[in-house]
């Protein structure tokens, strides 16, 4: 039957496009960028100042955008959470099921704002807002980011939070519940415990969201590349630096390369976070 | 008496967080419409811009988004549906899906300006497509690929397993027995899946920065080799880099409201769809 | 265990089998389900396969059309001979082996389409376009399958709104509608309520005239009345097999003895 192989062949052909796709975009990115490593050398990536565009002295040390990035992250994670967690379980475990089937696809609604309109939202009525709230002369920090970013996870969390406190088995409950303990204590000593991998997961996914996002970080965090571990300061992303410099660096030249570099470094931070939320999910996964 | 106390306390605590994050969505829905929808009109929708987008409409960036969701949407749907089936219908084992699936993971985890900076390289540059429709297009779907793999194979894999055996049964071949008793019931929850890519390459910025969007080009595009203005980026220039940003706020609520409808018109319209598919599937059983 | 093997050898001999079973084994991955199994099936006959659930009966039949080749690391020794034709030989044609040999499953799968398309399926993907030949065949095979009376105004409303046991019937009409040679029915009214079970047990009376059927039961009685020769599954291998009627009667090995009285299983 050969036009049935020749479709098995056509099918695997599309479906390794992603693989593909995956290999090129490593190779492409070192390809860009990979001269750096030789010249200027690995070592000057090693640095506290990122100043690509200096008479004086250019620097691409790394270190000022990591810190940002990892500031905005870890900030827009702690306040995510408490969010995204209770959410979920209000969701699963408390709504009513009328009340849930209005409550999903709202949070959906959230992940499908476009990150512009978030972040043209925030430099209008956020910023503003954070600046008179702290006695500030600009808004744009990494507070205001942090909370944008934050508001951008939350889908992500309660989504896949509440997928996890669903796959619960119903056995678990009934058994804690028969036993007298109320629905409280059944959800925080059984409930919670078996659903916590899922939940890493989840949050894991809504980091990688996090620290890939561009155009909220671009337009609101203030984009200072300076190493700070203050929420009311302005710092500058991996992400909103490429989005920045990228239209006006020349083609080809140590900073150009640099900003792929950067695009290396970026990836290579999501690539960990969702290698490790994969992890997780699939022992959760696993389970059901 | 005491633990009841507790469980009211929190759960009006849940409920509280729950809507105050429902909340904050009303209120930028809100915001967005309060102040944009007064700036709507057919000169708005259907003119060309004027004065560095200060004046005049949006035409070229509405247009210019259907082109790139369109582009996008023709290249990632096909390729999509193909690997879902090739992932679900075929070998189901084997460390070539594996890797498959792996490469999916990893793709629907890249940073979208990763995408840009990677279309720039190999679009832009590598293939000489020129900052082009054709180039923000294939990056969009590249980037889209994911969502659409994924939906799909879950749409496949709804239909029942004895469809596929009751035809194989009767001496279909396999992609017979897919084409004619697989593909049709699966096609609404694929559906889905596409109406969500488009909503979601219709609403990036950061791909299209670096492989298509134009700052300011106030005419229509000849041909996939052509520029064009998309609504995100003409949002994002005229909020931040315009010389007047006080000045052009209607423009700016304008064209953001316009992209706010037309991406949860496309989001709306898959939440719809999905949870009648389901609920069709569901009284098959 | 040679004892009973020989014992099942001469006693399963019989004239002009349709299907011929040589020492098949089936694996699914590393775990073995079926243990050189050998067997005729004889031609215009009812065949039961019994035994406790886990024995390899369902296996066993899935082996007949080459239904295990879609499951995962399923993988098949020996040699099943259909009309003389190995059906596992490497250039054998699966398509046409399962035209010839058609299925009738545990649980009723009737494709969500009108009644008419679902038994015009076969035909369609075999190449019939033909609307009047396809009209004939459609007719021709639910009245076999005994339910044309009962649905002939109302071809092209849903199978799916038919009761349970007309949709099972409609599937054997499906299977029907392809003209098989041999029919194999898995467990054909485990999920039907009596009165329909009895419609069923009718119908495979009725077809022993025109096709070679092998049913897999866990209803002892219905094996009883349904089939002429009985083969008697227990943990993968095949324990004894004889004409139904002495079987029941007078098992010659004690393990057969016990499940048919109920001792296990």
């Amino acid at each position: 039957m050969w036009k049935e192989k020749a479709i098995k062949f056509g099918l695997m052909s599309s479906a390794s496009v992603s693989v593909i796709s995956v290999a090129l975009i490593f190779l492409f990115l070192f390809k860009e960028g990979g001269d750096f490593l030789s010249s200027p050398g690995i070592g000057s990536l090693f640095d506290t100042r990122w100043t690509p565009v200096s008479f004086v002295n250019e620097r691409f040390g790394l270190y000022p955008l990591i810190a940002g990035s990892l500031l905005v992250t870890f900030l827009a994670t702690a306040i995510a959470i408490p969010f995204g967690v209770l959410g979920a379980v209000y969701i699963a475990e408390i709504a009513k099921p009328r009340e849930r089937e209005i409550l999903k696809p709202f949070i959906e609604i959230l992940a499908g704002i476009p990150s512009v309109v978030i972040g043209f939202f925030g430099l209008i009525i956020l910023a503003p807002f954070v600046k008179n709230v702290f006695g500030l002369y600009s808004g744009l920090n990494a507070l205001s980011g942090a909370l944008l970013l934050a508001l951008m996870a939350i889908p992500t969390i309660i989504t896949i939070s509440e997928d996890a406190i669903k796959s619960c088995p119903k056995s678990y409950r009934q058994a804690s519940l028969a036993m007298g303990a109320s629905r409280l204590q059944t959800l925080w000593r059984v409930v919670m415990p078996a659903s916590l991998s899922g939940i890493i997961a989840a949050i894991a996914l809504g980091m990688g969201r996090v620290i890939g996002e561009t155009m909220v970080v671009l337009m609101i965090t203030g984009n200072a590349p300076q190493i700070t571990a203050s929420p009311l300061e302005s710092v500058r992303t991996m992400t909103a630096t490429i989005a920045a410099e990228m239209g006006e660096v020349a083609f080809g030249s140590e900073h150009y390369q640099a900003l792929f570099i950067v695009g290396i470094v970026l990836l290579l931070f999501t690539f960990a976070l969702n290698i490790f939320s994969r992890l997780f999910y699939r022992r959760y996964g696993n389970r059901s | 008496m005491k633990r009841d106390y507790a469980e009211i306390f929190f759960n009006s605590l849940a409920r509280l967080v729950t809507y105050s994050i429902t909340a904050v969505i009303a209120y930028i829905i809100f915001d967005i419409v309060r102040n944009g929808i007064g700036v709507i009109s057919w000169e708005f929708l259907s003119g060309f811009p004027s004065n560095g987008g200060a004046k005049g409409g949006i035409l070229p960036a509405i247009v210019g988004t259907v082109y790139l969701s369109l582009g996008a949407i023709i290249v990632a749907l096909p390729l999509g549906v193909a690997s879902a089936i090739y992932l679900t219908e075929y070998g189901k084992q084997g460390k070539f899906n594996e890797m498959i699936r792996l490469a999916i993971v990893t793709l629907a985890g890249v940073p979208s300006i990763v995408f840009g900076l990677f279309g720039l390289g190999l679009f832009v540059l590598f293939f000489d497509f020129g900052s082009s429709i054709l180039a923000g297009s294939l990056t969009l779907a590249l980037m889209i690929l994911p969502t659409i793999i994924v939906t799909s194979e879950e749409a496949l894999r709804a239909v029942p397993r004895s469809y596929r055996e009751g035809s194989l049964a009767l001496g279909a071949t396999q992609w017979t027995t897919i084409r004619t008793n697989v593909l049709p019931y699966a096609l609404p929850g694929m559906l889905t899946g596409s109406i969500l890519g488009i909503g979601r390459a219709a609403g990036e910025t950061a791909p299209i920065l670096l492989t298509v969007a134009a700052f300011f080009l106030p005419r229509l595009p000849d041909s996939v080799f052509d520029q064009v203005m998309a609504l995100p980026y003409h949002l994002y220039i005229l909020a931040t880099q315009h010389p007047e940003i006080e000045l052009v706020r209607p423009m700016q609520y304008g064209t953001a409201l316009v992209l706010l409808v037309i991406v949860l018109a496309f989001n709306l319209g898959a939440i719809v769809l999905r949870s009648r598919f389901q609920r069709k599937i569901k009284s098959q059983h | 265990m040679n004892d009973t093997k020989q014992l099942s050898t001469k006693q399963q001999s019989v004239l002009e089998p349709q299907v011929s079973v040589k020492d098949l084994s089936v694996f699914y991955g590393e775990m073995q389900a079926l243990y050189d199994i050998i067997l005729d099936i004889p031609t215009k006959r009812v065949t039961a396969l019994i035994g406790p659930s886990g024995c390899g009966k369902s296996t066993f039949l899935r082996c007949l059309n080459r239904m295990n080749d879609i499951i995962e690391g399923a993988h098949v020794t020996g040699e099943i001979l259909i009309d003389g034709e190995d059906i596992y030989h490497p250039n054998a044609d699966v398509v046409a082996l399962r035209r010839k040999v058609g299925m009738v499953f545990q649980k009723s799968n009737p494709f969500p389409k009108s009644i008419f398309d679902n038994i015009a399926y076969g035909p369609r993907i075999h190449g019939q376009k033909n609307q009047g030949i396809l009209s004939e065949t459609v007719e021709r095979s639910l009245q076999r399958a005994g339910l044309w009376n009962e649905v002939k105004d109302r071809l092209q409303k849903s199978a799916l709104e038919l009761s349970g046991g007309q949709q099972q019937r409609l599937c054997i009409a499906r299977a029907l509608a392809v003209d098989p040679k041999v029919l194999l029915m898995d467990e054909p009214a485990s999920a039907l309520d009596p009165r329909s079970t009895a419609h069923i047990e009718d119908l495979i009376d009725k077809l022993r005239k025109d096709f070679t059927i092998v049913i897999v039961t866990h209803n002892m009685q219905q094996a009883a009345r349904v089939s002429s020769r009985t083969a008697f599954f227990y943990e993968g291998r095949l324990i004894e097999v004889g004409r139904t009627k002495e079987l029941f009667t007078n098992p010659s090995i004690k393990q057969t003895e016990d499940y048919i009285t109920g001792r296990f299983g």
